[in-house]
Formats: C-alpha cells, structure tokens, sequence
C-alpha cells in the first residue's frame, strides 16, 4: 500500500495555501477527535495521521523541504541513495561516454594548461623530461555459474555497448576472487603503460552442487528400493553425469565419494563430489507398500531412537 | 547484484515494460547472464536516476538519452580531473606548491 502524502491526508492540493490547510485540519480534527470517538482506534489512528500532516505542513520550513523530497511524510530524514559514488566508482566506467576513458580527451585538458597534452608529451620525450602518466586499473565485475566456477569458461564482458573483453574463468575459481588481465585497463599517456582490468568473479549458487573447498557436495534423492537392494544410478557433476553404484544397506546420509569429480586444482589434480543419499517416500509409498509394512515390523523389531531417551 | 524481478519489486512504480525500453535503449546497462539480466549496484542506482529526475524533473523520454549524457560526459570528466589531481598529488611538493601557486586565485588565503 502506498503510503499517504500529508496532502493527501489533509485532502488538499499540493499547492494549497496555509489557509486552506488550516481550515482542512481543523475540519478533521474535529470530526476525528478522541474525545468525541472513544473506543474507535481507526480515528484515533486517523486523527494521529493528521495531526502529523498539519504539523509538517504548517510549518513552511518543513513543508518546503518536504516538496523538494528532503523528508519523508513523517518529518524523517530521506535517505538519499545518490548516484553519483556509483558513477564515480569502479563499476562507472559502463556508462561513460566511450565506455572506456579517451586518452585523447584527457589529452585535451591537458593541452588547456599549455601542451603538456599528446604534442607536449612527444616533444618532451626527446627531450627527456615527457609527462607520461601511466593507466588506471579498471574493476569489473563477473558472474559466472557454478558449473562455470568449477570447471572453467570463456566468458566474455562488456564494457560498453561496443567494446568487450574476452576472460577466460580458470577451473576452480572461487567467489570474490579477482583475476588481473595485463595491460586491458586504462591507456596511459605520453607513452607510458596501460593499466590492468581488475575482474572480480561472483559465483551464482548452484540449485543442487555446494562448494566445500576442492569438494563439491550434492544431495541425491533415492528410492527406498534403490536404498535396501542397491542400485546403479546416474548422478550428475559439474563436468556431466556419470554412473554411481549405490551400495545394499545405503541409509539417509550414506556419503559416496566420486574421486576427482570435484573442483580442479592446480597441477591437473582435482577434489571430490561427495553424494549424501536421501532416501526419499515420494511415489513409492503405495498401498502395496504399506500392507507390506504393517506385518513387516512386527517380525522385524528395532528402534532407531534407542539411545536418544533421555 | 540483483535480478529483473526484484528491481521492479523494490521501485513499484517502474513497470516491466519501462525496463526492458530502457535497457534496450542502453539506458542502463545491465550484465546479461544466460536468458535474464543482472543488476550491479551501478546498475540500480543508475535506475534510481532515472526514476528520479523523469518524477522531479519532470524531464520525458525525448529528452532522457541527452540528459543522461550531459550526466556521463560530466562524470566523465570528473573523472579525467581526479585522475589529474592524483598526478599532481604524486609530484614532489615544491612543484605541487609551484601548480598551486599558478592556479588563478592562488595566494587569496580562503580557511
């Protein structure tokens, strides 16, 4: 619901004048007053609501600031979430002119203060004493996919409608880590080295795979059959399905270890997929299933809870 | 970072449309991750822009596209003048102190 302007509430124009909003009140006040509606909270709550309007508007200074969005229809201060931090920040350079900063425009402001700018800065270096300003590094950021994350990928970053650069993810990058391409960030001036891109990778969360270090982990539903008899199952990984063997006997929490499916290390070697079984009801919980089990348990006594009486 | 659904959450009165023109007009330029978009912090500020200054200013879509670049190229030259200033502040003192002394209204003592 959206919240009443004082206007609004008081059931004047905007451009009203103090007159006019002093009569409005006055008007609901009376009508909304406590003393005249005991036991009624929603004119006591409309009464307050009012009053606060009167208060706000009544006072020009506040009303003022009010209209130019610098408090909230309580009287509170508005928090301002300013662009300009952003455009300013590392993530700004999207949204300049050029995507990337003209060198050649800096070299125009630098030519304002007397060829210090491309010219100044050639004829100086035969001379020996050249302004030469190396470039910034520029910081972008990158989402990949989990999958992505942990065995590699070639992804490729716009950074203006018309420039890109290609990234190549190593296999097992992590959240927040931060790859450097040499030499792809700003350009420097009067021939002085480029700057470096700065990528910081964020990893999107994964619906099924987790991360525990070099490991990943994977909850895999299985069927009460597949969990008493064993079965041969396909199991998904980061670098496609493979085959699994469920051993006979498995339970809830029966880790299987697929080695080498995990995140890849460094040096070729790579961590483990750890499967933690679940053994899942679902559609097998059939009638045949449960007149199965009401004679079942009676040649079969156990208590899975023993040990947890207290 | 936050996805197409929750920005039209968090600004109601943007609607689906709205966004999808704006990032077609490259208004905004969100990251394009498989079939959605992503927004970085930049991104959702940058929405938060547009809301404003098209609500308090009254300023239409004609216009938009020029006053968004007044605001870049703006920014853009901040930018360029940070960038200058960090050159100047790496130059030993006496020469910042000779820059200092050359820049129109030096000697006028303001504090």
């Amino acid at each position: 619901m959206a919240t009443q302007t004082p206007y609004e509430v008081l059931g004047v124009k905007p451009d009203a004048s103090p007159d006019e909003i002093r009569k409005a009140y006055r008007k609901l006040a009376k009508e909304l007053h406590p003393d005249i509606n005991p036991g009624k909270p929603e004119a006591e709550a409309r009464f307050k609501q009012v009053t606060a309007a009167h208060d706000l508007l009544s006072d020009a200074d506040k009303r003022a600031r009010y209209d130019r969005g610098e408090i909230d229809e309580m009287g509170a201060e508005r928090p301002r979430y300013s662009y300009r931090p952003h455009a300013e920040g590392a993530q700004g350079w999207k949204y300049q002119p050029n995507g990337e900063m003209n060198p050649e425009d800096l070299e125009d402001i630098l030519s304002m203060f007397g060829g210090m700018g491309a010219a100044g800065a050639r004829r100086g270096r035969s001379q020996g004493q050249g302004f030469a300003m190396p470039g910034g590094d520029r910081l972008y950021t990158l989402t990949v996919d989990f999958v992505e994350a942990a065995a590699g990928a070639k992804k490729r970053l716009s950074l203006s409608p018309d420039t890109w650069l290609d990234v190549t993810i190593p296999p097992g990058i992590d959240e927040g880590q931060v790859l450097r391409l040499k030499g792809k960030g700003g350009e420097g001036v009067g021939g002085a080295p480029p700057g470096d891109a700065l990528i910081e990778v964020h990893v999107a969360p994964h619906p099924h795979f987790r991360r525990d270090g070099d490991n990943i982990l994977l909850d895999l539903p299985v069927t009460v059959a597949e969990a008493v008899l064993g079965a041969r199952v396909t199991v998904p990984t980061v670098t496609g399905p493979v085959a699994m063997t469920i051993p006979k006997g498995s339970d809830t929490g029966t880790q299987l270890r697929l080695r080498g499916k995990g995140i890849q290390r460094r040096g070729g070697t790579a961590g483990d997929q750890i499967v933690a079984l679940k053994v899942v009801i679902g559609d097998s919980g059939d009638s045949e299933l449960s007149a199965f089990l009401e004679t079942w348990p009676e040649k079969h006594k156990t208590d899975p809870r023993r040990g947890m009486n207290s | 970072m936050i996805g197409f659904d929750e920005v039209l959450v968090r600004y109601r009165s943007l609607e689906r449309r709205e966004l999808i023109r704006w990032v077609e007009e490259r208004w905004v330029l969100p990251e394009r991750q498989a079939e959605t978009w992503v927004f970085h912090e930049v991104d959702v500020a940058r929405i938060e822009l547009i809301i404003e200054i098209r609500r308090d200013f009254a300023v239409d879509d004609e216009a938009m596209p020029l006053v968004l670049s007044l605001l870049d190229q703006v920014y853009s030259l901040r930018r360029q003048m940070r960038r200058l200033c960090d050159a100047v502040a790496a130059q030993p003192e006496d020469i910042q102190a000779a820059i200092r002394q050359a820049l129109p209204g030096a000697g006028t003592d303001r504090s």
